[in-house]
């Protein structure tokens, strides 16, 4: 089984799923302050859904870029 | 049961678009990865013990995981908000020691003696009964305990977001088999690593916002003694008296049960996480992996203790036991956590928040079912059943186990839908074998005079005290005076103190047994028992390197952390 390719590190599914999460959370967060809604969260003024998913993408753009397969020389 | 009365609650909250592509899109990544994986896991190795090549951050990170079920992240949130800080001293006293200690003195042995698994360890030391003792009370138990854990799950499915119970039940355990059918334990492992950083994604926020909402920690501590009592806020210094604090308990049963018995037992010999660390690369690795995981999880009251007593705090309405909740028509304990993330958590976080809490459950049942799998191939079937397959059919047996475990859980889970108490008693008999498990293997790891009988009946005696025990409160409830040393103690003391006398008991019968019948010859305890086995040399590594230096680390931030909240 050692010659098999090169396998995927955990590190960089961790951060598609970051990543991803952390585009809808924005999104969605963005969404909310041009369209306030009815009835908002408790300390909807923080926008938490704005930086938290920015957080997330940050985080997710790091892990997949660091841990992104590397072209065998 | 109290999980029950929730099935006629109204639903807490309703997911949006957003949050329903988050919860779909977590479901496609955890089957993407199986299905990745599946080529790498042909052989025995591969498949039970994920090739034995996971890096210390990765068996560490898994090691917690299959640990930080959804129902243990509820529970203790409900019980915070129940009992007050108290709640941490299972996550603090209750683990951080049992895990350094695992890995500084035990994972050496069980590594080097390249054992499989706990059983596996059990035919080394003491021999064949031994093992299957243990082999068939951790199988049966823990596929059973799988099984209670998905119903319990998918009733709070249907009590959060108003999913349908039987769909909740089949979605997420198929989802489950056939990830780790396809990849074995490397899938599992790789699972949970996810699971655990959705956890933590999905979990932060709470308490976050909600000590922003407290005003600060000083702040949340004068709401909770205007709103509950000062008590809830001490970690050590209500416990001089049974009487003095919200959970009815002593000291010395936070410190020999809890600390000692229930914890150590249940970090060093419970083969659900063990066999995390067993994966590790090599044994600076092993050794490491528990000791990245005690550092995390001395944070984990952050995300569960926290949010239940800032619940305490912020929440308008008062919670209340299940009984009292249905009758008026109000929210239970239990519900805690889900009543802070739609306290605070808008579209698209309040998916994460709900991906968090099946990534748990899920992170949880992955670890019980690779855990049977495990016992179950190499330490029932090949033992005693089939001792000449090859290790193709030993892999193609453990696919089919994983299944067959999974299918054995969906019915448990049917089973308690029918008959409740089950749930109880099972629960009560997974307990009783931990602590005489960690008596047998902690003898067997340190005392050299240990023998193959008295590991046995030690082994034997210590289980069927517990249970024994345990029936007579049933019989008798004044018994309770003589088992958890007080009439006031509660359940979660009668437990406690059950552990400590039957590891007591599994300790003196070993020892009394051990001198009756005739030792080991030595050379037969090489790579096993501690005095007779040498340690192989790791190579010289700067201090930063050292499992010891990262130790002394975590224990010194454990003993800050419990003085802070004295």
């Amino acid at each position: 089984m050692k010659n098999m390719r090169r396998e995927l590190p955990i590190w960089l599914f961790a951060g598609i799923s970051l990543l991803v999460n952390g585009v809808l959370i924005t999104a969605a967060g963005i969404w909310e302050i041009v369209h306030p809604p009815a009835n908002p969260v408790v300390l909807f003024r923080l926008h938490a859904s704005v930086w938290w998913g920015a957080v997330l993408l940050a985080l997710g753009l790091f892990f997949c870029i660091r841990f992104a397969p590397k072209r065998e020389p | 049961m109290p999980f029950l009365a929730l099935y006629a609650a109204p639903r807490l909250v309703s997911l949006s678009p957003v949050d329903l592509v988050i919860v779909v899109f977590y479901f496609a990544l955890v089957l993407g990865i199986g299905w990745y994986l599946r080529g790498r896991a042909r052989t025995g190795e591969d498949f039970f013990m994920a090739g034995r090549e996971m890096t210390a951050w990765i068996a560490g990170l898994s090691f917690l995981s299959a640990n930080l079920g959804s129902l243990e992240l509820m529970g203790w949130a409900a019980a915070a908000y129940q009992y007050g800080i108290l709640a941490t001293h299972w996550y603090w006293i209750g683990a951080i020691p049992a895990m350094l200690f695992l890995a500084l003195v035990m994972m050496p042995f069980y590594y080097i003696s390249r054992t499989h698994s706990v059983p596996g360890y059990l035919k080394l030391r003491f021999g064949e009964s031994s093992r299957a003792l243990s082999a068939i009370s951790f199988a049966f138990m823990t596929v059973l305990m799988s099984g209670i854990n998905m119903y319990s799950m998918a009733l709070v499915m249907k009590v959060v977001l108003g999913w349908d119970i039987h769909f909740s039940i089949w979605v997420s355990s198929l989802t489950v088999a056939i990830y780790v059918a396809l990849g074995g334990l490397r899938s599992a492992i790789f699972n949970e690593v996810l699971q655990f950083i959705l956890i933590w994604a999905g979990a932060l926020l709470i308490p976050i916002l909600g000590l922003i909402e407290a005003g600060g920690w000083n702040n949340l501590k004068l709401q909770i003694a205007h709103n509950a009592s000062p008590q809830y806020t001490h970690l050590w210094s209500t416990l001089g008296s049974f009487t003095d604090n919200p959970m009815g308990i002593h000291w010395t049963g936070i410190v020999f049960g809890l600390g000692f018995v229930i914890s150590f037992g249940y970090w060093t010999t419970d083969f659900l996480v063990v066999q995390r660390v067993l994966s590790a690369k090599d044994m600076r690795a092993a050794e490491m992996a528990p000791i990245i995981g005690a550092a995390f999880k001395s944070l984990v009251p952050f995300i569960v203790i926290l949010p239940g007593l800032l619940a305490l705090a912020v929440l308008p309405t008062k919670l209340t036991g299940e009984t009292a909740a249905v009758a008026s028509g109000g929210h239970s304990y239990n519900e805690v956590l889900p009543l802070m993330l739609a306290r605070y958590c808008g579209p698209g976080l309040l998916g994460l928040g709900i991906t968090a809490l099946i990534a748990g459950f899920m992170s949880g049942m992955a670890g019980n079912v690779s855990a049977f799998t495990t016992v179950w191939t190499y330490d029932i079937y090949r033992a005693l059943i089939n001792k000449d397959g090859s290790d193709h059919h030993y892999v193609n047996v453990g696919r089919w186990t994983t299944i067959v475990g999974v299918l054995i859980s969906v019915g448990t889970a049917y089973l308690v839908m029918q008959f409740a108490s089950i749930m109880d008693y099972v629960q009560a008999l997974f307990s009783f074998f931990i602590a005489p498990l960690f008596g047998t293997v902690l003898l067997g790891m340190l005392w050299k005079r240990a023998t193959g009988p008295a590991g046995f009946w030690g082994l034997l005696a210590g289980t069927l005290s517990s249970i024994g025990m345990y029936a007579w409160v049933k019989v008798d409830h004044t018994a309770l005076r003589y088992v958890a040393l007080s009439p006031n103690a509660r359940d979660m003391a009668e437990n406690m103190y059950r552990a400590l006398w039957s590891w007591v008991v599994c300790v003196l019968v070993t020892v009394v047994v051990s001198y009756l019948t005739s030792p080991k010859p030595e050379s037969e305890l090489d790579g096993l028992v501690y005095g007779v086995t040498k340690i192989p040399e790791q190579g010289k590594y700067p201090l930063f390197h050292r499992p010891a230096f990262w130790a002394t680390v975590v224990g010194i931030a454990f003993v800050v952390m419990n003085i802070l909240v004295w």
